[in-house]
């Protein structure tokens, strides 16, 4: 069972309390870009075996939306941070980087 | 004259805990900047109480104010005084970027009480209600069962849910069965 700390309201919620919402970090292409761009935007997705971002949202509670750092192998959850960037701050990629040297997912190292 | 209803009229069931419907309520949402001295001032009038900090609830005698979200609150007042207090509000709140609305009809309030009431609610929530964690002021909003619910605490011994009106009846029946007799789990070491 996931358990992530809502960085809105600071509720320790529980996997069922909570909607996931895929991949965080996307950026958006859409009208004007290139195919290609485009279907990257829309389809290819990271799928990592270790530390990965996700979008979730805390649906049954303040209903706000968040970012979550997370090990898909170890279930280690690393942290959450605010919905508003688009980039994981600092303390999350220090602690990851503690944990598990040599990350990389994206364009984050 | 209109015949005013709640959704399951005073319904009651007892078992290892007492559950009750508790009739009209009345709500008005309102959301906007929490923290911007106008809508302040509006909400704590329309209430009658101070400000809740984060996940907390505050009453008086006649109201209440619940911590919603980051830009929500709830004022809980007497039926019969939501239409006044709302006017009252929205005027306060004249050319605010804020809402208010009264969401009384949209939503059931019940009570569960008794030395298994949160027993009875923590069976059906994914929230540690030991009364070390949750304590009279707290507020939480969170998952009952299958569908969305808040939850408070009046005393030790009393909890008081609210849920959206449509699904009153299904929250009553989880409730009943989660209090059916026999099924005492003794967690919280109640009485």
């Amino acid at each position: 069972m996931l358990i992530l700390e809502c960085p809105c309201c600071g509720v320790l919620a529980d996997e069922t309390e909570l909607t996931a919402g895929g991949e965080a970090h996307l950026k958006r292409f859409g009208p004007e870009s290139s195919d290609d761009e485009f279907e990257g935007y829309l389809f290819r997705r990271e799928n990592p075996r270790g530390v990965h971002f996700e979008r979730w949202r805390h649906s049954h509670g303040c209903g706000k939306w968040f970012h979550a750092a997370r090990n898909t192998v170890t279930l280690e959850v690393y942290g959450t941070y605010s919905a508003q960037t688009t980039e994981p701050p600092e303390a999350i990629r220090q602690k990851i980087s503690g944990v598990a040297p040599g990350w990389k997912w994206r364009l984050f190292k | 004259m209109f015949d005013l209803q709640s959704a399951l009229a005073n319904a009651r069931f007892d078992g290892i805990a007492q559950i009750r419907e508790l009739g009209l309520q009345g709500m008005i949402t309102l959301r906007g900047d929490v923290a911007a001295p106008v809508l302040k001032k509006a909400a704590t009038a329309a209430s009658g109480t101070a400000m809740p900090g984060q996940r907390k609830a505050v009453f008086s005698d006649t109201g209440g104010m619940a911590w919603m979200s980051p830009d929500e609150l709830l004022i809980l007042c007497p039926y019969a005084e939501v239409t006044d207090r709302l006017e009252a509000l929205t005027d306060a709140l004249a050319g605010t970027h804020a809402l208010a609305v009264n969401v009384s009809d949209a939503r059931a309030v019940f009570e569960v009480s008794g030395p298994h009431a949160r027993e009875v609610v923590a069976k059906l929530c994914p929230v540690d209600l030991s009364p070390q964690a949750f304590s009279p002021g707290d507020f939480r909003r969170t998952r009952m069962a299958q569908v969305a619910a808040a939850i408070w605490a009046d005393d030790d011994q009393t909890l008081r849910i609210i849920c959206f009106r449509s699904v009153a009846r299904y929250v009553f029946g989880v409730l009943s069965v989660a209090a059916q007799k026999g099924s005492e789990v003794g967690y919280f070491q109640a009485g």
